[in-house]
């Protein structure tokens, strides 16, 4: 399903997954899913909310085993210590009456799976200034987290997965919620560390254009299938209607791309909306 | 047949007063509580539920101490923890618990200073015990009205207010957008959930009621999927824990150490919690049925999909 | 006297600093939970004629686990619902066989802090003292899950076992305690300054400080007015408790609307 023929530098990929398929509770939540990311790239993973997306996540970090296929991280079989994955996830449970600072989280990244408590706080105070310099986040270093925007929290969390210097960062839907401002800082933050840092950046959302102009490559999951490769390659209505299993079209309209069901004869038009992302990609069911 | 039923019921188990008394007090008692506690499970408020009981033997202790009958004293208390709780508590799960623990420590600390005033004022020193750990046999036949009215006023609040209550429990921001006012209905569940731990209160005691307003309902809510099927269930699985505890503890009599019976509330409580232990077991069986069942179906599944034409791209 | 003054210091040191997590973790129902329910274990070993605080330890670890295994399967406030009753039902058919039960369930219930004997304090600082070290031992985990149990779970942190490891500490706090100062004192020590230290201070380590200050403060108020006034201790405990939280609360929302306008 990989669309570029499989190159020689394949051993190189930092995440090689291999026709993975998950059955979770009798239901078929992954089929033969394939790809690869090499280090330093920016890459989606697209697809509505329960197209499988934080299975896959989960699969990747070993907290899901699969029933088929294998999974690689840089180069060798995932397992749970992996210290090359850094992970951001969705949902975390911060509350404005938590006393934790933004320092405090990102210190956590740091050595939170450790036992004991932390010392020389000289060499960690440094290491999580630094940090949060990178990820311009050094004004609200001592602010109560919980009293963060849902922007500068995204940030502290990407320090949080990034201090511990992963050359894979998983990030699940950490657009979700975020204005427009907020989203583009971040997907702008996000392009600059993959860049930099070579760090290979995997990205989950539901609406793909925020990501489009730093993507390099997208994997576009639909009911638990996926079809991989660039926005150029994956984006045409044969690969996605194939996805769906009806026809799709694809409008590009201002730059931005809106995917849309359809029947014979015109399709359903969606009015893109401001911010689409609270739209999702835009499958409007046939009337 | 009948030395079953005389191996069953020890003689003079239906003729006894108090023994009939306790089986219908005990019947209405779970009923409401079982609906009742659906909620309380569904909202997750199990700890509120607790903490109310508790608090509420702050007010037994106090009206004990007035010499009025302790339900009273027991429903005013449970009734403004309640709404101490909901205003302290916000929405935010953390901060809820928080609150609830601070009302009851309070609470607690209420009902030690009543307690001790009780037993220095009358010189019994069982009144600690009766109050918070309460006995069916001893419930007085005069409230017994008071009792199966308060409960059916309950249950009929609970009919009227079922349907928004449900779509507030599942989902708050739905609710509110389907125009439910999800606070005035938040608040009123408490209060009624007050009263049914009340209830309960008075029959197995203050600290043992979230038994019978926790118990039967988790225990449904793993049987049956419907939730109005649950309501029912729910007061079903209480009844028949109250009165087969009722039966047990007379029966008791004659257990060692002879001539001393085991108190109901310690029969009521197990009996709840042998049986969510049993239907978790049913429904980890029927789940490993299910599963056996499906695991033919990937195979089926996956040699099927090279025709899919997902698999064409 | 000065037993007590030793004893109610020491308690207040471990109910601050295990609290702080409590409060963190959203687990006051279980703190609830595992000594209220112990104190079923100490009336079965009253009946039986061995240390209460043996049956205190039993019941109070055994809860713990409970706890831990039931809510693995089930809702965890409603396995920790379940455990508590059950414990409790024990100990109200431990009580009913034994003789002069009413006087023993109120010491338990509400403590006997102003009558400490000498002997019970070095198995109280012995135990105080595994509790702080295990608190240390677990600091950075427990702060992990707490926040994002499924990057605790990536990196190879159990949340669950984390968990359970908490409960644990919970119980040795319980054992420790509840024979001295009551399930009552005990838990609203927990609660309290923690929920207030919380509310007044933004990094970790002074929000255990604070904690631990403020339980100091509180016990030794409770203790003192107790004593003049002859009433339990546990009622002044439980207030002063919701009393500060209260005035926190208030303090910060007004210096919140204060600067909120600007």
């Amino acid at each position: 399903m990989n669309v570029p023929a499989p190159d020689p530098s394949a051993d190189d990929a930092i995440l090689n997954v291999d026709g993975v398929g998950v059955w979770l509770a009798g239901r078929e939540v992954l089929r033969d899913v394939r790809f690869r990311i090499m280090p330093g790239e920016f890459t989606g993973l697209i697809g509505s909310n329960g197209a499988g997306k934080t299975t896959l996540f989960r699969v990747i970090l070993g907290l899901q085993t699969s029933s088929t296929g294998s999974v690689l991280v840089g180069g060798r079989p995932r397992n749970r210590r992996n210290p090359i994955i850094g992970y951001v996830p969705q949902k975390i449970f911060l509350d404005p009456d938590m006393p934790l600072r933004a320092r405090d989280v990102v210190a956590l990244g740091l050595d939170g799976h450790r036992l004991g408590v932390p010392l020389g706080w000289g060499r960690r105070r440094k290491a999580v200034d630094s940090m949060l310099d990178a990820v311009d986040a050094r004004r609200f270093a001592d602010a109560r987290v919980g009293n963060l925007s849902g922007g500068e929290q995204q940030r502290v969390l990407i320090a949080h997965a990034l201090i511990s210097r992963p050359r894979l960062l998983l990030l699940d839907e950490p657009l979700a919620n975020l204005d427009i401002g907020a989203e583009g800082e971040v997907v702008a933050l996000l392009a600059r560390i993959a860049r930099e840092q070579r760090i290979a950046v995997f990205i989950s959302a539901h609406d793909v254009n925020p990501l489009l102009p730093v993507m390099d490559r997208l994997v576009y999951i639909a009911a638990g299938k996926t079809a991989s490769g660039t926005t150029a390659e994956v984006i045409r209505p044969e690969v996605l209607s194939a996805l769906y299993g009806q026809h799709v079209d694809v409008l590009r309209v201002h730059g931005r791309i809106l995917v849309v069901a359809g029947t014979e004869g015109p399709p359903a038009v969606m009015f893109e909306q401001p911010n689409s992302a609270a739209v999702g990609p835009g499958i409007a069911s046939p009337r | 047949m009948n030395e079953v039923l005389s191996a069953l019921f020890a003689p003079g188990f239906f003729a006894s007063d108090p023994v009939r008394a306790a089986l219908v007090v005990g019947a209405v008692v779970a009923l409401v509580t079982g609906a009742v506690g659906v909620f309380t499970v569904i909202r997750g408020q199990a700890f509120a539920g607790h903490a109310l009981g508790e608090v509420g033997s702050a007010g037994g202790s106090a009206a004990f101490l007035g010499g009025a009958n302790p339900l009273w004293g027991f429903m005013g208390i449970a009734i403004v923890a309640a709404g101490l709780i909901e205003l302290l508590g916000l929405h935010r799960p953390r901060a809820r618990d928080v609150a609830t623990g601070l009302v009851l420590g309070a609470g607690l600390g209420l009902a030690a200073l009543f307690l001790y005033l009780d037993a220095t004022s009358s010189s019994t020193t069982g009144v600690a015990v009766t109050i918070l750990f309460g006995s069916l046999f001893a419930v007085s036949q005069q409230m017994l009205p008071s009792i199966v009215a308060l409960s059916a006023v309950s249950l009929l609040v609970m009919a009227v207010c079922y349907r928004m209550l449900l779509l507030s429990s599942l989902s708050s921001d739905l609710a509110a957008a389907r125009g439910v006012p999800v606070r005035a209905i938040g608040i009123a569940y408490l209060v009624i959930m007050a009263v049914a731990v009340s209830l309960a209160a008075e029959t197995i005691g203050a600290i043992l009621a979230t038994a019978l307003v926790v118990g039967p309902p988790a225990t449904a809510l793993r049987l049956t999927k419907r939730p109005g099927g649950a309501l029912l269930v729910a007061g079903l699985i209480g009844v028949v824990a109250v009165w087969l505890g009722i039966v047990l503890a007379y029966d008791s009599y004659y257990w060692p150490p002879a001539g001393h019976g085991w108190p109901v509330s310690f029969f009521v409580v197990a009996l709840v919690f042998v049986f969510y232990l049993v239907a978790g077991a049913l429904t980890g069986i029927a789940q490993a049925l299910r599963k056996r069942r499906w695991e033919t179906a990937p195979r089926l599944a996956a040699s099927g999909c090279a025709e899919h034409p997902g698999d064409a791209v | 006297m000065v037993n007590t003054w030793i004893a109610a210091t020491l308690v207040a040191v471990i109910a601050g600093a295990v609290g702080f997590f409590v409060v963190l973790r959203g687990a006051a129902f279980a703190a609830h939970a595992i000594p209220h329910g112990a104190f079923g274990g100490a009336a079965g070993a009253v009946l039986i004629g061995v240390n209460p605080i043996a049956g205190l330890g039993v019941f109070a670890v055994g809860g713990a686990l409970g706890i831990g295994w039931l809510g693995r399967r089930g809702r965890h406030d409603v396995a920790t619902a379940l455990a508590l009753v059950l414990m409790l039902g024990l100990g109200a058919l431990f009580l009913s066989f034994s003789v002069e039960y009413a006087a023993a369930v109120y010491s338990l219930l509400f403590g006997e802090v102003l009558g400490v004997p000498s002997d019970e304090l070095l198995p109280i600082a012995g135990l105080g003292i595994a509790c702080i070290a295990a608190l240390a031992v677990l600091y950075r985990p427990l702060m992990l899950t707490s926040i994002a149990p499924e990057v605790a779970e990536a990196r190879g942190v159990g949340a669950q076992r984390i968990e359970t490891g908490f409960l644990l500490v919970v119980a040795l706090a319980a054992t420790m305690t509840v024979p001295v100062v009551g399930v009552l004192l005990m838990f609203s020590l927990m609660i309290g300054p923690a929920a207030t230290a919380g509310s007044l201070t933004r990094s970790p380590r002074n929000a255990i400080a604070l904690s631990v200050l403020l339980a100091l403060a509180t016990v030794w108020l409770a203790v003192a007015v107790s004593y003049l006034t002859n009433l339990p201790v546990g009622f002044f405990v439980g207030t002063l408790g919701a009393v500060s939280y209260g005035c926190a609360r208030i303090w910060t929302a007004r210096r919140r609307g204060r600067t909120a306008p600007a």
